[in-house]
């Protein structure tokens, strides 16, 4: 169980990362990347709502659509839930601890509907969903967890390349985003050097 | 697939959605979060440029902070007269003496009247030129121009003309966002209706000015002693004006050797004077 965990971490974070390698949350990686600090709130608030979601849509997924028979609509089912999770976190944390929710800002309900947070649902549902609840549940929440790290160190990651790129000086035809995405393309390339390792 | 299941389907997703809805609207009662309804009002009241001129992160915080009392009413140098008065009437505040301001670029050496020291073909950001040797003109108080405080310019107020930064006083609503951008510092606010100011920064002496700008000021007091209002002081080798006790009586644009007091009577208020259009008016006036 734990070096299972152990795994599913090494394997969301490093060698199939979200962006690099899954190219899932590609919109937020290149909108939010112009400075390290931005980015990193980005990274959190991802975190923090692709845990939940998980959470949330594993038990939506086990206990309506499986006792209903409604597998097939498992994409509305999730996108309605994380819609509504994301709200209602937003209006909790704006009561309860609004340090955090200033702190998130802008981000939290812009990753409403992100690629990323349905993607890392789905694929808990295709991975995970045929294991016992509580063991499905448990690998979910770590799934959605270390994916959005591996989706916050890439994003870090590349705004620190970004701000470098901003004082270079480019042709005029690369300058702005083209260069972002040249530069996107080479640090996925980095990244594929970690599919060698043989996990599991 | 049969009529049952697309029934259930619907049922059950309408059971769904009914109760996420439910719960939000829900929690949208029992979390509200109550905002202060004067901070509403003032919000509405502010530009919403969000330029960051007050110190504040935008023109919500801004808002809160003169609710609370912590910012005067008139921290917005953006805002219009008329909203800053309403305002303060919602703070119960007179905000009568507060002055409008506008932003004011203290250098006249364009292309063709300052001497470059090497020629600048980097980034195009002064900053960035500024750290060669502070700029590619030999003044070491010249504008840079390449349009960094047009570029953090919330209103579009600055267009770099001939190698040196101007204001559109129209659009200029005197944020200071520009003043603090300026790796130069030769940008300062100025009062709306000043009618005279020393278009140089240079604190170099004379004979030194004379060699690099055509039009840098050299502090031969003729200004000073002509000034009838006694608003004019040379302090070091730079003529500075009392915008308080100027009359914009003109006789300083006259007498200036160098041509580096502007007047804003030559093209009126609220009007981008270009160089060229205040030489002709000099010019017509006799004077080379």
């Amino acid at each position: 169980m734990l070096k299972d965990i152990l795994l599913i971490m090494l394997s969301c974070v490093l060698v199939e990362n979200f962006i690099f390698s899954r190219f899932l949350g590609c919109c937020p990686f290149l909108g939010v990347s112009e400075k390290p600090g931005t980015a990193l709130g980005m990274g959190c608030a991802v975190v923090f709502v692709m845990t939940l979601a998980s959470a949330a849509c594993n038990l939506v997924y086990n206990f309506i659509l499986v006792r209903f028979h409604l597998e097939y609509l498992y994409t509305i089912a999730f996108i309605l839930v994380i819609a509504a999770l994301v709200q209602f976190i937003e209006m909790f944390l704006k009561r309860f601890v609004p340090a955090l929710y200033s702190a998130l800002g802008i981000y939290l309900p812009l990753i409403t509907t992100n690629c990323a947070v349905l993607g890392a649902v789905i694929l808990n549902m295709n991975n995970y969903s045929d294991m016992p609840l509580g063991q499905s549940f448990i690998y979910s929440v770590a799934f959605g967890f270390f994916a959005a790290v591996g989706f916050t160190l890439a994003i870090v990651i590349f705004a620190g390349v970004r701000a470098r790129t901003e004082f270079s000086a480019p042709p005029r035809s690369f300058k702005g985003t083209p260069i972002a995405l040249v530069t996107a393309g080479l640090i996925a390339m980095a990244f594929s050097g970690f599919s060698g390792i043989s996990i599991g | 697939m049969n009529w049952t299941d697309i029934i259930w389907a619907v049922v059950w997703f309408a059971v769904i959605g009914g109760a996420l809805g439910l719960m939000l609207a829900f929690a949208g009662k029992v979390f509200a979060v109550k905002r202060d309804e004067k901070a509403v009002k003032i919000q509405e009241l502010l530009p919403g440029a969000n330029c960051g001129g007050c110190g504040y992160a935008g023109c919500a915080a801004l808002a809160e902070a003169i609710a609370k009392g912590e910012a005067k009413p008139d921290a917005c140098n953006a805002a219009s007269r008329e909203n800053t008065t309403e305002i303060g009437k919602i703070m119960g505040i007179d905000t009568s003496g507060a002055k409008k301001m506008r932003a004011q670029v203290m250098c006249s050496g364009t292309h063709d009247l300052a001497l470059k020291k090497y020629v600048y073909d980097g980034d195009g950001d002064c900053i960035a030129a500024a750290r060669l040797g502070g700029g590619d003109k030999l003044c070491p108080f010249g504008c840079i121009g390449l349009g960094t405080c047009a570029a953090v310019c919330k209103f579009d107020a600055i267009v770099v003309k001939n190698g040196v930064a101007a204001v559109d006083y129209e659009k200029c609503v005197g944020c200071g966002a520009c003043v603090n951008a300026c790796p130069k510092h030769i940008i300062r606010l100025v009062p709306f209706d000043c009618r005279h100011w020393v278009g140089c920064m240079s604190q170099d002496k004379g004979p030194l000015v004379r060699k690099y700008c055509d039009v840098g000021c050299i502090g031969c007091h003729l200004c000073e002693k002509n000034c009838e209002s006694g608003a004019i002081k040379v302090n070091g080798f730079l003529a500075e004006i009392d915008y308080e006790k100027c009359t914009g009586c003109d006789k300083c644009v006259t007498v200036c050797p160098r041509h580096i007091i502007w007047s804003s009577k030559t093209q009126g208020d609220g009007l981008m004077i270009s160089r060229e259009a205040l030489m002709s008016e000099l010019s017509d006036d006799g004077i080379d």
